[in-house]
């Protein structure tokens, strides 16, 4: 998505003003979505021996190929004793495992499983060793302190995922992605769990109150939208550079070649 | 055979044009410059439109007029817009206004220029084609010499190659005069403290906890699971009035912890990390960014200024980009509470090279 916008960013400028409308309100409609789905979720917490058999039927039909019938590893994937249920959650919830293949870092695509399908997973891989746990949703709705959360993003994150949350790249074909419409849950996941090569950012190093004001930041900046104009992918000032030599330029020398033009 | 015989007239034929082109070639020793160039002279005139019809020549002429008194009401929008639209207390929005309609009125003030300039050169002004013929850029001999003359009588009248004392003194004078601007550029540094000192130590110093940024809270080293990255500030430094923002320039650290098989310190720094927990200076040795994308898989800390990595399983050696030096560890130990202190000060300066840095 990042890559996508930066790219257009550079063809034509009405071209981003439509990406970031439909960014927009592809955001707008997944975060009601999801913010609904958590809301449900926390209700009826399903650790059942139910939930945990399906869960376990799930995992070896789904998983056991790379990440071993008893979830303890295999040379194609680590094992999962101990990951805990956020871990989970958030591979499986933002669609990055199952991995489509071997490459730098897990893709984010549309979810494989279900809500319901992915708690199950999540419980059953739980139900192997304590792990982090999906977190309550009072710590997910974005409802702290921004400012606050502002400083420890701007500390802890902002190097790898860009001071307004655009992603940016890292070593080797690895990036950061964009978390601009990630939803509170899998932001909060992905920092105590540290997936991929992000580090594990565990509650005695950023206490779930913090995480809970990272999260009302994120929100912040996704709902108000940058107030200098276009935003431009909100890469800095070399995006904005770029963008004012090639089209503002652009623009004076295609006006310049027509005035000469007309006259002859 | 009949191979060899083809191949053969096909030299024959090569030799025999050779022979030809040498030979319209030479012609004894003098040289003739040959290279065929005609002077074209001057493409035919093509009139423009605003030169066969005058109701066109009267609309340029609007156009170029028009677009200057734009350019005039431009200037004038950016005053008015000036005090129409005040940027007052912290309203961010009211920047945004603000500079967006001076913005405008500016952007029509010089494009409205600019544009009936080009239009008013290229329609109206008259284009006929001309040669100017390129003259020799030196004196004649006679401007030489009188040019030569007038340095000969002033240097006789003033003494200046006679009166060497003089001169050298102006001269040592105009060499000391830029020296006290040099100088000045001491008083940039603080007064009190020699810049190299300042430069080679930072806060740490032997027991001084390892604390979180920005809150100051001491860290143990229960806290530090594998795979996490701390940012830290010594402690003492959330409290400090004054020179905060210096201190941490200088001070600032990043922790992280890795499976201690995983590391391969250095001779000598064997006891710098305690159970796979290892600390670094977050200040890049290139030009001094902060060095903090850290990959824990990878083990690799990526500076965003100019894409150097640092190996942090090897000491942070430089694997890619343009700093030269690794980043510097800062050695640590526990203390009989659990909590994570510094076993020293770094052991070298922090940050980019300066003169004096050995
Ligand atoms: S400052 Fe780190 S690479 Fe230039």
């Amino acid at each position: 998505m990042n890559r996508s916008k930066r790219r257009t960013g550079r063809r034509h400028p009405l071209a981003t003003v439509a990406l970031l409308a439909l960014g927009l309100v592809f955001t707008g409609g997944a975060y009601a979505a999801i913010s609904s789905g958590t809301a449900a979720q926390a209700e009826a917490k399903p650790t059942s021996q139910e939930t945990i058999e399906e869960g376990k039927k799930l995992f070896q039909a789904n998983c056991a190929t790379c990440h071993g019938l008893e979830a303890q590893g295999t040379a194609n994937g680590p094992g999962l004793i101990g990951v805990g249920a956020a871990a989970v959650d958030f591979q499986v919830g933002t669609g990055r495992m199952p991995m489509q293949m071997q490459g730098p870092q897990a893709q984010q695509k549309p979810p494989q499983f279900t809500d319901e399908q992915v708690k199950q997973l999540a419980y059953y891989v739980a139900s192997l060793g304590p792990g982090p746990d999906i977190p309550a949703d009072h710590l997910v709705n974005g409802g702290g302190d921004a400012a606050n959360g502002a400083e420890l993003f701007r500390i802890n994150c902002a190097m790898c995922h860009n001071v307004a949350g655009a992603g940016g790249a890292l070593t080797e074909g690895k990036f950061a992605p964009p978390l601009t419409n990630v939803s509170g849950v899998h932001a909060y996941e992905a920092m105590v769990t540290g997936p991929q090569n992000m580090p594990v950012f565990n509650d005695l190093n950023i206490s779930p109150e913090d995480k809970r004001d990272i999260i009302t930041y994120l929100k912040y900046v996704q709902d108000n939208r940058s107030p200098g104009g276009f935003e431009l992918g909100s890469l800095g000032p070399v995006a904005e550079g770029l963008f004012i030599w090639i089209f503002g330029l652009g623009a004076i020398v295609a006006v310049t070649i027509w005035i000469t033009a007309k006259s002859n | 055979m009949a191979q060899d015989d083809h191949s053969g007239t096909e030299l024959a034929a090569a030799d025999s044009s050779h022979a030809e082109q040498e030979f319209a070639g030479s012609t004894g020793t003098a040289v003739i410059p040959h290279d065929g160039f005609t002077n074209p002279g001057f493409e035919p005139h093509r009139p423009r439109v605003t030169d066969e019809d005058p109701k066109r020549e009267k609309r340029a002429q609007r156009t170029v007029y028009t677009l200057f008194y734009l350019s005039i009401l431009g200037s004038v929008w950016a005053i008015a817009a000036y005090m129409l639209f005040p940027i007052e207390g912290n309203d961010v929005g009211a920047v945004r206004l603000n500079n967006m309609f001076i913005g405008f009125g500016v952007t029509l003030a010089l494009l409205g220029i600019g544009f009936g300039a080009v239009h008013w050169g290229k329609s109206l002004m008259t284009s006929p084609e001309s040669i100017d013929i390129r003259h020799p850029i030196g004196g004649t001999e006679a401007t030489k010499q009188g040019a030569v003359e007038v340095f000969r009588e002033a240097d006789e009248e003033s003494g200046f190659t006679r009166r060497s004392v003089i001169r050298n003194s102006l001269i040592a004078a105009l060499l000391a005069l830029p020296i006290p601007a040099v100088v000045l550029f001491r008083g940039l540094a603080p007064q009190d403290q020699l810049p190299v000192e300042l430069l080679s130590h930072t806060m740490w110093a032997k027991g001084t906890r390892l604390t979180l940024d920005p809150s100051g809270v001491p860290i143990r080293a229960s806290d530090v699971t594998i795979g996490s990255a701390f940012h830290v500030i010594p402690e003492g430094l959330a409290e400090l009035e004054q020179g905060r923002l210096e201190e941490k320039a200088k001070a600032a650290v990043l922790l992280m912890r890795l499976e201690p098989s995983e590391l391969n310190p250095a001779p000598g720094r064997e006891s710098w990390a305690y159970d796979g927990i290892v600390a670094y200076s977050k200040i890049c040795t290139h030009v001094g960014c902060p060095v903090a994308l850290y990959e824990q898989h990878t083990h690799h800390l990526l500076c965003p200024c100019h894409q150097s990595q640092f190996d942090v399983s090897n000491n942070c050696e430089v694997i890619f980009g343009p700093a030269k030096r690794p980043l510097p560890q800062l050695p640590i130990a526990v203390d009989d509470e659990g909590y994570l202190i510094a076993q020293s000060d770094f052991t070298e300066p922090v940050g980019p090279s300066f003169w004096e840095r050995n």
